[in-house]
């Protein structure tokens, strides 16, 4: 198969980018979208030009690291995947193919199709984790979890912390990605002690990143590679406006020691 | 001289770690905040030990390669992680998961610390519940458990097929809150080039920020090294691509030893290598074994497809070598077994390399529903990879190197021969043996970081001696410049071939001759092939751009060629093991009926490799005692 890219270049922060178009030659069904890139890059390596960067990392859709920006859509064209999980057999031959980095404020390109995400991470640091110390944790089955609280904490906590919902909104919002962090840990007994302060944390940190606000579109959940909901974050406006209840003082619906399953 | 001490309490094994604790000398609280601890890595390993270290009182800084610390690739572990809980009541306990490393280990590891493992393996639940994890529960509200290979109780638990990153999370959020609290500094995108030694002592680290290409010291009071192993020396793997052997590599040309580097664990259930550009391999659960059969062809050369193929014509050659585990043979065992029916001509798919892997039996005795259920994300990663619908033909797989067992020598303490160098997680050699159990990297990587190194470390600052010295240190300005060189080197080779191209070439020569089966003449022929490789990797290296900007192939050009050298290490330590036992199997050391043949009587030792310049690498030799429980043969059949 044969392919015509164009691909942003960028060879620093602060450099003007622009598209250049490559050819992909010899290129077979069964390679993975990052092999072929891999390719190209040995091709321009090879005639002694630097090679088009990009994050990656576990090529098994779980780390998170790959970040492309496929003809428009962030992972390409296919839903519930990351772009290493992408295969090239999924494209016509001959097809031309735009290839960008995630576009948001938040997300400097550092070069190429290499954004800065470190504004996840900081996110999660303002309130993204439950206050223990290691040792002293009391016995597993101490705290009774239902299978159905369970299965919903897993569904949230399955986010790879991608970005690509980010990517996919006009706002560049971030809603998502903390949608997903608060709802995994609001709905685990653990989690409870602290709920109204994580929520209000992540929010302003989110803010303060220049993350946009959710505008009702659904493309996050749309392109999500773990097809996390945008139920979540309906989770997480309840989490938002209980946390003001719960600041204000007002009484507060009774807390069942235990998560229960409906 | 190097003298190895493993520092294995005295007493009975059910209170070694109890009384060590005790005998352990404390810092205050009030020295722990002038203290200064470097852990390089922030997988399962390093980001519980960083975190752990931080709320002890203590500076942290943390250093990862990559963009943030959730992506190391503990997170792409699926099955669990065991712990002796007896939550089943099926007759578990911390002497049966013991038990069951050792034996698993085959014979190759201390009983020492493969007790402790199994001991902190119930609080390390415990600790990830407490942190949130989402383990999967039963509807009365209880931890859900399920079973693994090599195994007959039920003591893994887990988050559906994401065990690993769920673990890795849930580090990670205990990072992040010391990160908020500002005692762990963490370093992303920043890689450990060097080690700097002061009088002996390791203090420091030399690194690379791999944005803005700035090299520069820091300097610490003790450094953990949680880096994780080395099978990408094999070019393909299971391993993340940026998986290396840099920073352990380093560690033993300052003096570290490296004990047992031909350890090196090969999985069975891979995905097949497909065409030359290839990038990794994709590792099948090990669970499928539980349903499917491992068949091929009873005839080499047999093109007919899977389904025109009678049943008189398969060979079920698991079923068949190993009636009593038949499909659920360790993974050593298994691996194998699908290399000599491959090496028959009888392996299926391009190339012959594969067997199959098939459901048919099961689909048609339980319903395609059953199987959809049980492993239908696995069908689906399958399907998307190979384009094959797996409910219609049986899977094709083939082995893929998967773990190292080997690593750092580290004494009970987790400290390599380098007085205040510590080593956790995959990255040490310490717990499994010549072959590791499902289900336990996880366990050792938490154990280690949580449990056994704070506590451990804090002896060592309690009482070594360790004078305050400057960034600019003589030892810090001649590690940056050795480290400098070296970039600069790199850069101005200017050939004509790519770092891959290079460690392709190595990885098919390691595989060929100390992959899953090994010679004599084979590691001979290697061991004079990779100098050559390693010459011309010098010469004719293609290392575009500039060492001050973000530059990947720069970065990748300097692992290959930490690979070109430890490649040597790991066959000359498979040469001189001249016994089969777990997954290093020499074809000279086998029963009649190819089964492996250990020798405990000369090779009950750990071998601990010490770096020598110019010059062939030294064995030291670790005794392996076993008081507890006595050796026999690891019999599957």
């Amino acid at each position: 198969m044969t392919f015509t890219l164009k691909i942003w270049r960028q060879s620093s922060p602060s450099e003007q980018g622009r598209f250049v178009t490559y050819e992909a030659n010899d290129v077979s069904p069964g390679m993975s979208f990052l092999e072929m890139l891999d390719g190209v890059n040995q091709r321009l390596l090879r005639s002694g030009e630097e090679p088009v960067a990009f994050d990656q990392d576990c090529r098994e859709g779980i780390c998170g690291s790959c970040a492309l920006v496929i003809n428009g859509i962030p992972h390409g064209p296919d839903q519930g995947i990351t772009t290493c999980q992408l295969y090239m057999r999924r494209f016509s031959d001959g097809a031309s193919i735009t290839i960008e980095p995630w576009r948001a404020k938040a997300f400097p390109i550092l070069r190429d199709l290499v954004v800065d995400r470190s504004a996840l991470d900081r996110i999660m640091q303002a309130g993204g984790y439950i206050s223990v110390n290691t040792g002293g944790a009391v016995d597993g089955n101490v705290l009774l979890i239902g299978k159905d609280q369970a299965e919903t904490a897993m569904d949230a906590a399955s986010c790879i912390g991608c970005g690509a919902c980010v990517a996919a909104c006009k706002n560049a919002s971030a809603m998502l990605f903390v949608a997903a962090k608060v709802s995994h840990l609001a709905t685990l007994p653990q989690g409870r002690p602290e709920r109204a302060r994580r929520v209000n944390a992540m929010l302003d940190a989110m803010d303060r990143e220049g993350f946009g606000s959710c505008g009702n579109q659904y493309e996050c959940e749309a392109v999500c590679p773990k097809r996390i909901t945008v139920g979540f974050i309906a989770k997480l406006n309840h989490e938002y406006l209980r946390a003001g209840i719960v600041e204000s003082g007002l009484p507060n619906e009774p807390e069942s020691p235990y998560a229960e399953s409906s | 001289m190097m003298r190895l001490d493993s520092k294995i309490p005295s007493g009975p094994l059910e209170s070694k770690w109890d009384r060590h604790r005790f005998s352990e000398k404390l810092v205050s609280p009030n020295n722990k905040r002038n203290l200064t601890v470097i852990v390089v890595g922030a997988g399962l390993a390093g980001a519980s030990a960083a975190s752990t270290l931080g709320q002890l009182g203590y500076h942290v800084s943390c250093f990862c390669f990559h963009d943030s610390p959730r992506r190391a690739h503990s997170i792409a572990a699926q099955g669990g992680i065991n712990a002796a809980k007896n939550y089943q009541d099926d007759g578990d306990s911390v002497g049966r998961l013991f038990y069951d490393t050792i034996k698993g280990g085959d014979f190759r590891s201390r009983e020492a610390n493969v007790y402790r493992l199994a001991q902190v393996s119930t609080q390390i639940v415990d600790q990830c519940v407490a942190l949130g994890i989402p383990f999967a529960r039963e509807y009365g509200g209880q931890l859900a458990n399920r079973s693994f290979g090599g195994v007959q109780v039920s003591r893994t638990f887990y988050c559906r097929g994401q065990t690993g990153q769920q673990l890795l999370l849930g580090a990670y959020s205990a990072l992040c809150w010391q990160i908020e609290r500002g005692q762990v500094t963490m370093h992303p995108r920043t890689e450990l080039l060097d080690l700097i030694l002061v009088d002996g002592q390791a203090r420091g680290i030399v690194a690379r920020d791999l944005v803005t290409g700035r090299i520069s010291a820091h300097m610490a009071h003790a450094v953990v090294l949680a880096t994780g192993g080395y099978s990408n020396v094999y070019y393909l793997s299971t391993n993340a691509s940026g998986c290396n052997v840099t920073a352990t590599y380093r560690a033993w040309k300052h003096g570290a030893a490296f004990a047992n580097p031909c350890f090196t664990q090969i999985h069975p259930t891979a995905i097949p290598p497909g065409d030359v550009h290839q990038a990794k391999l994709t590792l099948m659960s090990e669970s499928l074994r539980n349903d499917g059969r491992l068949w091929v062809p009873k005839l080499s050369a047999d093109h007919r497809s899977p389904g025109d193929i009678p049943l008189p014509d398969r060979d079920y050659f698991l079923e068949r070598r190993y009636p009593r585990f038949g499909n659920l043979a360790p993974r050593d065992i298994a691996s194998r077994a699908v290399k000599v029916v491959c090496d028959e001509g009888r392996g299926v798919g391009p190339g012959g390399r594969g067997v199959y892997l098939d459901f048919s039996d099961v689909m048609e005795q339980q319903g395609l529903e059953v199987v959809r259920e049980r492993y239908g994300n696995l069908f689906e990663m399958y399907h998307r990879i190979t384009g094959e619908d797996a409910y219609q033909v049986p899977m094709r797989i083939y082995p893929a190197p998967h773990y190292t067992m080997g690593g750092l020598w580290v004494d009970y303490n987790l400290m390599s021969t380098v007085p205040g160098l510590f080593v956790i997680g995959e990255a040490n050699f310490a717990d499994h043996g010549a072959n590791r159990l499902g289900a336990s990297s996880l366990m050792q990587g938490l154990a280690d970081g949580y449990f056994i190194l704070p506590y451990t470390i804090g002896h060592y600052l309690a009482t070594a001696t360790l004078p305050p010295i400057p960034d600019d240190h003589a030892e810090a300005r001649e590690a940056i410049q050795r480290v400098e060189t070296r970039i600069h080197r790199l850069l101005t080779v200017k050939g004509c071939r790519t770092a891959a191209m290079f460690h392709r070439e190595l990885g098919t020569l390691l595989w060929n001759h100390c992959g899953m089966s090994r010679n004599e003449s084979g590691l001979t022929s290697a061991l004079r092939a990779i100098p050559t490789l390693r010459e011309e990797f010098w010469r004719d290296v293609m290392v575009p751009g500039s060492g001050n900007s973000f530059n990947q192939e720069l970065e990748y050009a300097g692992r290959v060629a930490d690979y070109l050298e430890f490649a040597e290490l790991l066959c000359h330590d498979a040469l001189h093991r001249q016994e089969s036992c777990g997954a290093h199997f020499r074809e000279e050391y086998q029963t009649e009926d190819g089964e492996p043949r250990r020798d405990d009587a000369q090779f009950a030792y750990v071998a601990a490799w010490e770096y020598r310049e110019e010059t062939v690498p030294v064995v030291h030799k670790e005794p392996l005692a076993f008081e507890f429980v006595p050796p026999t043969m690891r019999s599957y059949q």
